[in-house]
């Protein structure tokens, strides 16, 4: 008994997942007729709440996309895939507190703010770096005209609360 | 034996820590980019929603558009009925009150005070009136009622000896620029004359419909145009576009505008507008290649028969062509009224409009839009012209041996879209079409075998762009606000739909079945999952209190003691009701008898099947005291119907009815 109402449960969460990814999908598909661009996939997958690195993102549009890429990813392709993704609570977004961390290690010195030149070279260099564009889109917000430093620890409340 | 190397020696431990130390950097790095690419990903998704909602509100009034038009066909239809109760009263609205005078005797009326300091222009006209026009109207002077005028003829006249379609060539040296919808917004016009130049013999332009509508400056805007079309006749192309329509600027704003601006002589410039309307050029072709239209086409598009017609019959979107059948004409002989259809009309009746065929195929062009989809079916969004797809543009082009289809009517995020393989080129001129930050204009250049340039721009109040959260965040407000006073104008029937679905009347419906209902009621296709957080609340188990939706907002209510339905549905109605009642009012003078206002009433309630007591309303009326000798101020009664967003009380700024 116990068996057949998890099954129900898991059958009503796939449900909800499709009609979410649906949804999520079809804001993208311009034209109407179940694609989106390749390039705004990962926007889709993150707007369902999910956090894959780029490297995670290339695994997953490999995944979705056809024999020979033609630029556009279909709906019948991407449903399954994603909806596995959801089940299985995949690329789970990153917690307050391990931002906050990761700041700090950037910040040896303790002094609570990242330079406004610091910042760039760690997002343009090391890791996943930045576009320019999401450099300066980043910068845009994080920096703090008076000190022209990112006080991490207030930027972070500040983007969490936007968040909610 | 191992000769010790220097890292191992002395620095061996540093170098260990090194490693260790930029290892955990790295993955400091990859923490952040991570979290950042999430958060700028959802940000960029708010954006689009806030898009979707605008765009599927704008969608949603213009088939309210056509219910209108229904409305008009039923009262055409009941005519006699109607006349015998109301005479005059249809004849006003149907009826043609242009006489075509000579223009001296409307000139002649009006005298320019000697305090006017605005611009003087000279005719005929010169280059050296577009200059003076953009300078006055960059400091915000309003051109005379008597300039207006004259341009208004001029142009009607010139435009009289124009085709049906405009052909043009261009050539290496000499690249034509086409701009798409403007709607009112000058200062995205003055832009693109400060990018590209202004409009002369080697700058040609083409300006593809939706001039007016929506922005504040329409007026100036197509000053602007027609001036410059005066002085350059064979370089400044004017499509016509759906809002270059009498009808839609009632709804859309512009003929407000223009009372608002002209309190003297307002109708004459409406008039006089709702003709010129009708003479501009249905599209441009570019080196017989490129065809420019406003919407777009359908399977049935036949350009020659397009090239025939006679367009200046085509008075309004809202106004389809009788149908005019020998029974017809019978049945209304039959009930002792003669030639009752003379007075519809101006002067003669049926042979003043087109077919239904022609004018079927007009709104096609004004009014369609492509789509992936393949083939060709009814717009449902818009309520008129057709949804195509790129085998419908491939036959279309081809059977006519032309290359592109150049067109506008959809605001597209980036200013301009390509699609249909590259057949189709969307190009939308009004930067920030719906709010600040809601998207890009653009226009393209292009030259007869070279590929067509695009240039993209976007006004902004500010010196520099605020952060992107900031303006997310403005337009996100601003589509919820609009879709919270979309739910409360339907609130009783949302209710009911929860109600039905509410079996165990537990105020709480799942996510599926609320969605399900809003989506249905509203007639809006959204994200309403991703949506709910903004507007209803959710408990622990995911389920949605439905009517927390309608907490933060109500309809103001003119009197205590009215019913909420009637306020609501007056609400909801009220752009429809403005229309209506403006049509009435032909002396444009802001009233209307009670009685006109009461058999109007009427007339809507049955077509729109609105079940409310006629009392109710004839009570509302006499409460509002806006009785001014048997005639009703019905700007003052529409205005008393707006929406209060509870937590705009703090900052004093109630959305009241535009």
């Amino acid at each position: 008994m116990a068996d057949d109402r998890d099954r129900d449960g898991t059958e009503i969460a796939v449900a909800e997942f499709h009609k979410k990814i649906k949804e999520a999908f079809e804001v993208f598909d311009h034209e109407s007729n179940n694609t989106v661009d390749v390039r705004e996939v990962g926007t889709i997958i993150r707007s369902l709440g999910c956090c894959p690195s780029e490297g995670e993102l290339h695994d997953l549009i490999a995944e979705v996309e056809e024999e020979e890429p033609t630029g556009y990813i279909r709906f019948e392709k991407f449903l399954p895939v994603m909806t596995e993704v959801l089940l299985e609570r995949r690329y789970r977004p990153i917690p307050e507190d391990i931002l906050l961390r990761a700041f700090e290690v950037l910040d040896p010195a303790k002094r609570g703010f990242l330079s406004k030149d610091e910042l760039i070279k760690y997002m343009t260099e090391e890791g996943e770096p930045f576009s320019q564009e999401e450099m300066e889109e980043m910068l845009s917000a994080a920096i703090d005209p008076e000190s022209n430093s990112v006080l991490y620890k207030d930027y972070i409340t500040m983007m969490v609360i936007d968040e909610n | 034996m191992n000769s010790p190397n220097l890292e191992d020696m002395g620095c061996g431990t540093s170098s260990a820590t090194k490693d260790k130390k930029s290892e955990k950097a790295l993955k400091a790095a990859l923490v952040i980019q991570n979290w950042y690419r999430g958060y700028r990903a959802r940000l960029k998704t708010r954006q689009r929603y806030a898009l979707t909602i605008f765009q599927s509100i704008e969608y949603a009034d213009e088939q309210g558009q056509l219910q209108l038009s229904n409305f008009f066909s039923f009262m055409l239809e009941n005519y006699t009925h109607v006349q015998e109760k109301e005479p005059g009263l249809v004849t006003r609205l149907f009826g043609s009150s242009i006489q075509d005078k000579d223009r001296q005797d409307y000139l002649e009326l009006i005298e320019i005070p000697d305090s006017y300091c605005g611009p003087r222009l000279q005719f005929p006209l010169t280059f050296t009136d577009i200059d003076l026009l953009i300078e006055a109207f960059k400091q915000q002077q309003i051109l005379h009622a008597y300039y207006v005028l004259e341009v208004l003829f001029e142009t009607k006249k010139v435009l009289q000896q124009m085709p049906n379609f405009t052909h043009t060539n261009t050539s290496p040296s000499k690249e034509i620029t086409i701009c798409g919808d403007l709607h009112g917004k000058l200062d995205d016009l003055f832009l693109i004359f400060y990018k590209n130049g202004l409009p002369s013999v080697t700058n040609p332009y083409v300006f593809n419909g939706d001039f007016v509508d929506r922005g504040k400056n329409s007026m100036e805007i197509l000053m602007i145009l027609f001036v410059s079309f005066l002085v350059y006749p064979n370089d400044l192309h004017l499509n016509r576009g759906n809002h270059e329509d009498f009808m839609m600027n009632m709804r859309y704003g512009f003929t407000k505008e223009i009372l608002h601006k002209y309190k003297l002589h307002g109708k004459k410039i409406l008039q006089i507008l709702e003709e010129v309307y009708t003479w501009l050029p249905i599209g441009t072709i570019i080196d017989n290649e490129v065809l420019v239209i406003h919407g777009g086409i359908s399977e049935s598009t036949d350009l020659n028969l397009l090239h025939r017609i006679e367009r200046n019959k085509m008075r309004s979107v809202l106004m389809p062509p009788i149908p005019m059948d020998g029974d017809r004409a019978e049945k209304k002989n039959k009930l002792g009224t003669t030639t009752v259809a003379q007075g519809i009309r101006t002067s003669g009746s049926f042979s003043e409009q087109l077919t239904k065929q022609e004018w079927e195929q007009v709104i096609d062009i004004l009014w369609s839009d492509p789509r992936g989809k393949r083939g060709c079916y009814p717009n449902t969004n818009r309520g008129g012209g057709c949804y195509f797809g790129p085998d419908i543009t491939s036959k279309i082009l081809n059977k006519y041996q032309l290359k592109i289809l150049v067109r506008s009517h959809e605001c597209k995020p980036e200013g301009y879209e390509i699609c249909h393989d590259g057949k189709v080129i969307t190009v939308f001129s009004a930067s920030n079409y719906y709010e600040e930050g809601s998207n890009r204009g653009a226009y393209i250049r292009m030259s007869s075998g070279t590929t067509p340039r695009f240039f993209q721009y976007q006004i902004t109040k500010a010196t520099c762009l605020r952060p992107l959260y900031q303006r997310v965040n403005a337009i996100e407000s601003s589509a919820i606000r609009m879709l919270k006073e979309r739910m409360i104008s339907r609130k009783t029937d949302l209710i009911r739909a929860f109600q039905l679905q509410d079996r165990n009347k537990s105020g709480k419906l799942s996510m599926g079945q609320w969605a399900f209902s809003m989506e249905n009621v509203l007639g809006l296709n959204l994200p309403w999952r991703s949506l709910s957080s903004h507007l209803v609340t959710t408990d622990k188990d995911g389920n949605i209190d439905y009517m927390s939706g309608f907490q933060d907002v109500h309809i103001q209510k003119p009197v205590k003691e009215v019913q909420s339905t009637l306020i609501e549905t007056v609400y909801r109605y009220r752009s429809d009701l403005q229309i209506i009642f403006n049509i009435i009012d032909s002396d444009h003078s802001g009233l209307i008898s009670m009685e006109e206002f009461r058999s109007m009433w009427k007339l809507f309630k049955s077509h729109y099947s609105v079940h409310i007591d006629d009392s109710q309303f004839d009570e509302l009326a006499e409460r509002m005291d806006l009785n001014k000798d048997g005639s009703i101020d019905f700007n003052e009664f529409l205005k008393a119907f707006y929406v209060v967003h509870k937590f705009d009380q703090l900052t004093k700024s109630d959305t009241k009815l535009a």
